[in-house]
């Protein structure tokens, strides 16, 4: 499909390894453990983490070749995430 | 002797499993999952557990102590559900609004960050790096909240 998958949290490089290893996911995974680029993004949930950490709110960004954002999923309900078959969709529209 | 009230015991079990089978399994369906139908109906099926075992504790004949655990087991119960209803539909929702977020239509800002072997990325390079010989479409960033 051509599309590259990125998930990124303040998880240190060591427990996004772990995780991989674990789930057997082989897309990228990339730590923030300060959360400059999700503060970024304004997708900080300040004291949501472990012992009061800030950490990011769900989130999903499809960024066309160009850099330019084409698809956001923002949930309102964290056990809710974007469904595949949304994500398939939004990616047809990329060329 | 009355017989063994098993009734209020299934329906704590039953609302115990009902509820943890959430997280535990029907959470990586999207159709058990953004609405948790499967666990209500777990629940609906425990709460008349409840009721039966709650008239059969409190039937002349039963001991104090049959209808203290019976209480016992339908307070336990209804306050599981009670946290679970609570974890879905109030905690789950406490997030901020990211208004600041980058909107469709918009550059999304570039940044580095470190991948599992500790080798600083860019997002300009994900854009632009091959997948199997040819460049990608695009990119899914997927932020998301840790700590599995």
């Amino acid at each position: 499909m051509g599309i590259r998958p990125v998930a990124i949290s303040v998880d240190s490089p060591k427990e996004s390894r772990d995780l991989r290893e674990q789930s057997g996911y082989t897309f990228t995974f990339l730590s923030d453990p300060n959360a400059e680029v999700i503060r970024r993004y304004d997708l900080v949930h300040a004291g949501a983490g472990e012992g009061g950490r800030d950490i990011s709110r769900p989130a999903e960004f499809l960024i066309d070749s160009s850099g330019v954002v084409r698809w956001v999923n923002m949930t309102e309900n964290y056990w809710v995430r974007a469904r595949p078959e949304q994500i398939v969709e939004a990616a047809r529209t990329l060329e | 002797m009355k017989r063994f009230n098993w009734q209020i015991w299934a329906a704590f079990l039953v609302t115990f499993g009902g509820l943890l089978s959430f997280p535990l399994f029907f959470v990586r369906f999207p159709s058990t999952r953004d609405f948790p139908w499967a666990n209500f109906l777990l629940v609906a099926f425990a709460i008349v557990l409840l009721v039966i075992g709650l008239r059969r504790a409190f039937q002349p004949g039963r001991s104090k102590l049959a209808k203290a655990l019976a209480l016992v087991l339908t307070t336990l119960s209804l306050a599981l559900i009670g946290l679970f209803l609570w974890s879905f539909f109030i905690l789950a929702k406490q997030l901020p609004p990211a208004r600041g977020a980058p909107q469709v239509g918009q550059k999304a800002a570039d940044f580095t960050l470190k991948d599992t072997s500790e080798k600083q990325v860019t997002l300009s390079e994900l854009l632009s790096t091959p997948i199997n010989g040819t460049k990608p479409k695009g990119v899914l960033l997927v932020f998301y909240r840790g700590y599995w």
